[in-house]
C-alpha cells in the first residue's frame, strides 16, 4: 500500500461547503475528473495537503445532469469543469471562467458520456 | 560572465562532430533495440493471439489460408507480441524497418500447405 | 484605452510545436488575456480502456506522452498493482526507479534545449542536446526504445539490467555531470540568458498554491512537495530532498529544472549500489475490481491515475490528469499582463506537453 486513501461520499448541494471546508485547512486541489458509471456520473474532487490525500465523490444521475460549480473557491477548478463540460456534457452552473464548450475541440459533443457500445450504434 | 558558452563552444569546434555523417556511416544498433518483428512462419499455428493482444491491430492472421500479416507502418514496435505468441516464433529484429512512403505489409504464407507453393513468402 | 486585438498563438507555433491553441487579447504590446483551447489530437486514449484487457493497456499507457512514457507505464502498473494488491518484487521496483530518474534527465535535457531555442540560443540548444542523446542510448541499450520504453508491466518489469551494463551507465552518467554543469552553467551565470529569464514570469507561492500547479513549476515558486516523497518504486529506500526555489521567475524554474538532473543522476548511483538480487516480476491472476489514484512525480510533476474497475478485465474508467493539465491555470495566470515577446518563453517554462493532455 502506498498511502492511505479516504474517498468520502458527498451530496451535490454540500459539496460547495465541503470543498470550502478543504481550502479552509489549507488542501491544494489536486484534481476533478469524472466517471461515467452506467446510468450515473461520479465526479472525483481530489486534495492532497502535506501528502495527505483526500477524495469527495459526488453521484448524479446522468440524465440532465447539473453541478454547482467550485470554481470560486479554487480557480483552478474552472479547466477541470470546462473540461467536464465538453466531455461529458454535464451542466456546470457559474463557472469562474467559463469558456462555453470552447475549451476541447470536439466533433462530436460530449463524446465521453457514451459507453462503448453506445458510441457504436451512434456509428450505426 | 558574459561569454559562458566560449569554452565549449571552442572545444566543440576542435573535437570530433557528435553527429554522423549518415547514409555513409550508419549507426549500429543495440542488441536490444526493438527494430522489427520478424515470423519463423514454419513454427507458427495460426492461434491468432498476437493479433488479438497487439495494441494497434498490426498484425492480421487468417487460419483458413494459413497467412500471417503485419502492417509495418502500424506497428509500433511494443514487443508485446513476441511475449505472447505460444509457439515464441516471433522475434524482434535490431534493424530498423527501411523508410516508407506508402503502406508496407508484409505477409507470409506456409510453404507446407501443397496448394500454394508457388507463393511461399509474397512481400 | 488603446485598442484591444486578438492574436492567435498556435497550434502550430514555432517555439511551441505543440498542438495549443491560444487567443491572446493584446492591447499595445500587453497581453490582458489569455484563452486557451485544445482538442487537435484528442485520441481518446482514456476511452480505449473500456475496449482493451487492462493487461494489455500498458502498452497504450505508455504511449500517451513520448517523453515521460516511462514513468506514465510504472503509473499505470502501479494503479492496476494497488487495487489487485500484487507485491512487486524489490528488484523490479529499484529497475522503475531507474529507468523512471532516467526519463527524468532526459526530459530536462530536452526541455532546457528548447528553452535555449526558445530564446534563440541555437549553440546552447545543441548541447543540451548532444548530452541528451548519450542517455538516450542508455536507454536505448537497457529497454530497446529510445524514448518508449516498454519496460514496465503489471507485476513487475519485462526487461533486467545486469550488473556490467549497469556499472558502465554509473560511470558514464558520472562523467557526464561535468559536462552537464558546463553547459548548464550557461543557464545559471549568463547574462543574457539570465535576461530573459530572471524576474519573467513570476508566480509567487500562494498563486502557485491556488492554481493547483505542480512539479518543478510548483517547486520554483517555493512549495515544497515532491511525489517521489510519498515512497512509491523504491524511493522510500533512496536519500534525497525536494529542490525548492523561492523566486517563483522563469529564472528558478529553470534552476529547479538543472538541479533535478543532478539529483536523478544521484538517485540512480544510489539505486544502483543497492539494487537487490531477485526475481523481477510476479505471476498476475484474477481481475481488478475497486478504485485507485496512483500518483508519481513525473518530469513535468505530479501525474494522476485514477482506475476504476468492477471485477472484469476491462476497466470502467481510466482517468490520467496530467501535470501539463494542472499547469495550464498558472500558465493563464502568467500570461495576464505579460509581454506580447515574452508569451513563447513563459509558454515553455510550464515545459508543457500537450499531446500528454491530449490523451
Ligand atoms: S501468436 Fe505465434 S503462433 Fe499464434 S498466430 Fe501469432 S505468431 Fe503464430
Ligand atoms: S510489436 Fe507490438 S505493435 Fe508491433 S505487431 Fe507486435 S504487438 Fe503489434
Amino acid at each position: 500500500m502506498i498511502e492511505e486513501q479516504n474517498i468520502l461520499s458527498v451530496q451535490p448541494e454540500e459539496l460547495v461547503a465541503k470543498v470550502t471546508a478543504c481550502k479552509n485547512d489549507g488542501f491544494r486541489l489536486v484534481q476533478i475528473g469524472c466517471a461515467k458509471i452506467d446510468e450515473t456520473f461520479e465526479i472525483n474532487y481530489t486534495f492532497d495537503k502535506d501528502y495527505r490525500f483526500e477524495d469527495l465523490k459526488v453521484t448524479v444521475p446522468c440524465a440532465n445532469a447539473t453541478l454547482p460549480s467550485v470554481s470560486h473557491v479554487y480557480w483552478a477548478a474552472f479547466l477541470y469543469e470546462n473540461e467536464i463540460h465538453d466531455l461529458f456534457g454535464i451542466d456546470v452552473t457559474n463557472i469562474a471562467l467559463d469558456y462555453k464548450g470552447n475549451f476541447y475541440r470536439t466533433t462530436v459533443t460530449a463524446p465521453f458520456a457514451t459507453s462503448g457500445s453506445e458510441a457504436k450504434e451512434l456509428k450505426a | 560572465m558574459i561569454f559562458s558558452m566560449s569554452k565549449t563552444v571552442l572545444s566543440s569546434l576542435f573535437s570530433k562532430p557528435s553527429t554522423r555523417l549518415y547514409p555513409i556511416t550508419q549507426r549500429v544498433p543495440f542488441k536490444n533495440t526493438r527494430g522489427k518483428i520478424e515470423i519463423d512462419i514454419a513454427a507458427c499455428t495460426f492461434c491468432g493471439l498476437c493479433s488479438k493482444k497487439c495494441p494497434t491491430s498490426a498484425i492480421t492472421v487468417t487460419r483458413a489460408d494459413k497467412k500471417w500479416e503485419i502492417n509495418r507502418l502500424q506497428c509500433l514496435a511494443c514487443d508485446y507480441c513476441v511475449l505472447v505468441c505460444p509457439k515464441k516464433c516471433l522475434t524482434m529484429e535490431n534493424a530498423y524497418t527501411t523508410p516508407a512512403v506508402a503502406t508496407s505489409k508484409d505477409s507470409f504464407k506456409v510453404a507446407r500447405v501443397p496448394d500454394n507453393t508457388a507463393d511461399s513468402k509474397d512481400s | 484605452m488603446s485598442k484591444r486585438t486578438i492574436i492567435p498563438f498556435g497550434p502550430q507555433h514555432p517555439v511551441l510545436p505543440e498542438p495549443i491553441h491560444l487567443d491572446l487579447v493584446v492591447e499595445d504590446e500587453k497581453v490582458i488575456e489569455a484563452i486557451p483551447s485544445i482538442g487537435f489530437i484528442h485520441r481518446g486514449l482514456e476511452k480505449l480502456v473500456e475496449k482493451k484487457d487492462f493487461i494489455d493497456y500498458v502498452y497504450v499507457a505508455e504511449r500517451i506522452c513520448g517523453i515521460c512514457s516511462a514513468i506514465h507505464g510504472q503509473t499505470y502498473c502501479q494503479a492496476v498493482e494497488e487495487v489487485m494488491n500484487i507485491a512487486v518484487p524489490e528488484r523490479a521496483l529499484y529497475l522503475r526507479t531507474i529507468w523512471g530518474e532516467l526519463s527524468r534527465v532526459h526530459s530536462h535535457l530536452l526541455w532546457l534545449g528548447l528553452m535555449a531555442d526558445g530564446f534563440g540560443f541555437e549553440a546552447l540548444f545543441m548541447h543540451c542536446w548532444r548530452l541528451r542523446e548519450t542517455v538516450l542510448d542508455m536507454i536505448e541499450e537497457t529497454t530497446g526504445g529510445r524514448v518508449i520504453f516498454g519496460s514496465c508491466k503489471v507485476g513487475g518489469v519485462r526487461k533486467d539490467i545486469d550488473k556490467p551494463t549497469l556499472e558502465r551507465i554509473v560511470a558514464k552518467l558520472n562523467g557526464m555531470e561535468k559536462e552537464i554543469k558546463e553547459v548548464t552553467d550557461v543557464f545559471i551565470v549568463d547574462r543574457s540568458v539570465k535576461h530573459r529569464t530572471v524576474g519573467v514570469g513570476v508566480l509567487s507561492k500562494q498563486d502557485a498554491y491556488e492554481l493547483g500547479a505542480v512539479g518543478p513549476t510548483m517547486r520554483a515558486s517555493g512549495i515544497n512537495q515532491d511525489m517521489r516523497k510519498l515512497g512509491y518504486a523504491a524511493y522510500k529506500q533512496l536519500k534525497f530532498e525536494p529542490i525548492v526555489e523561492t523566486a517563483g521567475d522563469s529564472y528558478s524554474r529553470c534552476v529547479v529544472r538543472i538541479k533535478e538532473i543532478f539529483q536523478s543522476i544521484d538517485l540512480i548511483r544510489q539505486a544502483a549500489v543497492q539494487l537487490p538480487e531477485g526475481p523481477i516480476d510476479v505471476k498476475v491472476t484474477g481481475t481488478p475490481s475497486g478504485e485507485f489514484f496512483a500518483r508519481t512525480e513525473q518530469p513535468r510533476g505530479e501525474v494522476i491515475y485514477y482506475l476504476k474497475a468492477n471485477g472484469t478485465r476491462f476497466l470502467q474508467r481510466l482517468r490520467v490528469r496530467t501535470p501539463t493539465f494542472a499547469n495550464i491555470p498558472a500558465l493563464v495566470k502568467l500570461l495576464q499582463g505579460c509581454e506580447l515577446a515574452d508569451v513563447p518563453i513563459l509558454a515553455l517554462t510550464i515545459d508543457p506537453c500537450i499531446s500528454c493532455t491530449e490523451r
